[in-house]
């Protein structure tokens, strides 16, 4: 039975190790294709471009050269009304961009010709990539919604026995030492957070895939839900004692409000620029490592950033799992907080 | 796009998908997760709860077991020690009751002999009586005769007598 288990163990440590070693490769032939390409054979390289091109957003999935998926744009203006097409329009034969119906794209951001104000609700890379990440959440936890079903009062097996720690600890760790009474009804909403950035943020660091967590708009998203669910949960406790802190001599109350306000609006944000920040940053760095074999135009150099890039990339997944962590105990936090009863 | 300014469409994506996750993954995939693991936690402190149920069961049915084997010894001491009374009761009566038929039977025997003896007394004294009057008689016969031959008649009856 225990040298079953060890067994089933080492073989997914195995599993792992192999996949990880297998995304670091990729990650580096990915970038070792990709950017010469990126500064033509003309310029110079640039690494700020590359970087860049990397962290943000995009109209095509650039997997590598000659494999781009052109992703559809869905844009609307009050002039034009809501528009569909592929964004493949935008792009020659020789990959220059070109004018489409109007449209252009300028440094991935879309225009019109005319100038009127346009509304882009395109499917881009990381909204691509944002439904790739919900569908797997999706079938990921299905699944393990139906082993729980299927094995109804019986040790978790397989996919479950993966995830089932995690949950609990999410739960009885996270959720109810920090949020207290009444704790039950947010911890679906904090798993799928979570889950969520967790997911989005391992995701992230597979070759080729989408900065998803580390955009400024998702994790802004994220934080105005947390916002919402901690102001509408919020106590007359809780606005108590941002309004009129009760055991504090009135001219110090004219000083703690606009604290206690500007403290409503500080929380959430510090939440959105933590992931934001924590995510790119890393990404970041490991493409800057990436690049330096092409700026000093060495192996040696190559060789040497890799194997700093090996470790660079262990520790981004260990961040990639404390970042999910503190934005679930924050979030956590601040619900306790606004749920809070008197105690003095 | 840059760094540091949203994007409208990935903020309404982000939005609507994730609050799309929220409200599937809630219903389909934490409820029955959570429900499930709250149902086996219980089952589990239930189960825990009718063992040590079944334990304290044990123990008392244990102490009544031997309540029960106690008492049945203490009972069985009173009745063998009751029993033992009892036979020595009997003994002891039987005992006396011999000693006093014997002592009867001894007594009745003393009697008997008693009587016999009387009996045979009567008859020796009878018979002296007789013997003396038959001495007599023959005495009174022969007083007639000489003196001498009178003293050896009275030897020979004696001597008859003593014979006799």
């Amino acid at each position: 039975m225990v040298d079953n288990y060890l067994r089933i163990n080492t073989l997914k440590f195995r599993t792992i190790r192999v996949f990880l070693a297998l995304s670091l490769i990729f990650s580096t032939l990915n970038t070792l294709q990709a950017a010469p390409s990126e500064g033509g054979e003309d310029e110079a390289f640039n690494p700020g471009d590359m970087i860049m091109h990397h962290i943000l957003d995009s109209h095509t999935w650039h997997f590598w050269d000659g494999f781009t998926v052109y992703l559809p744009v869905i844009v609307y203006s009050k002039e034009y009304g809501l528009e569909m097409f592929s964004s493949k329009n935008f792009f020659d034969e020789n990959h220059n961009t070109v004018p489409y119906k109007g449209y252009r794209l300028e440094h991935e951001h879309i225009v019109h010709e005319s100038g009127a104000k346009i509304y882009d609700f395109s499917i881009t890379k990381n909204v691509a990539a944002l439904f790739l990440n919900a569908i797997f959440m999706l079938v990921v936890f299905l699944s393990v919604a139906r082993a729980y079903k299927k094995r109804q009062k019986q040790a978790p097996k397989g996919l479950q026995s993966l995830m089932e720690p995690i949950i609990l600890y999410i739960k009885d760790e996270v959720v109810k030492p920090n949020i207290g009474k009444g704790y039950e009804k947010y911890v679906p909403y904090l798993l799928t957070l979570f889950f969520f950035i967790w997911f989005g943020n391992l995701w992230g660091l597979l070759p080729g895939a989408a900065n998803l967590t580390g955009n400024i708009a998702v994790t802004a998203t994220l934080a105005f839900f947390t916002f919402v669910i901690t102001n509408v949960s919020g106590n007359a406790n809780y606005w108590k004692h941002i309004f009129w802190t009760p055991g504090v001599p009135l001219p110090l109350r004219l000083i703690i409000l606009p604290v206690e306000l500007i403290g409503v609006i500080t929380k959430p944000i510090s939440l959105l620029i933590r992931l934001f920040v924590a995510i790119s940053a890393g990404h970041i760095v490991i493409l800057s490592l990436i690049a330096m074999a092409f700026i000093f135009h060495s192996w040696a150099v190559g060789i040497g950033s890799s194997l700093v890039l090996v470790f660079i990339n262990l520790i981004e997944i260990l961040v990639a799992t404390i970042q999910a962590y503190v934005f679930t105990i924050f979030t956590s936090v601040y619900i306790g907080l606004a749920t809070e009863e008197a105690h003095h | 796009m840059d760094l540091l300014t949203p994007g409208i469409g990935l903020i309404f994506w982000q939005a609507v998908v994730f609050l799309l996750l929220v409200l599937l993954l809630g219903k389909f995939a934490w409820r029955p997760i959570l429900d499930s693991l709250r149902i086996r936690e219980e089952s589990i402190e239930e189960a825990l709860r009718a063992a040590e149920e079944a334990r304290a069961e044990m123990a008392r049915l244990k102490a009544d077991n031997e309540k029960l084997m106690a008492q049945a010894r203490e009972e069985r001491d009173a009745m063998l020690k009751e029993a033992t009374k009892m036979a020595n009761q009997i003994k002891e009566e039987a005992k006396e009751e011999a000693k006093k038929i014997s002592a009867k039977m001894i007594e009745d025997a003393k009697a008997a002999i008693e009587a016999e003896k009387e009996a045979a007394l009567k008859e020796v004294k009878n018979q002296v009586a007789e013997l003396s009057v038959e001495i007599a008689e023959k005495l009174i016969r022969k007083t007639l005769g000489d003196k001498k031959a009178q003293q050896a008649l009275v030897k020979e009856f004696l001597a008859e007598a003593n014979l006799n």
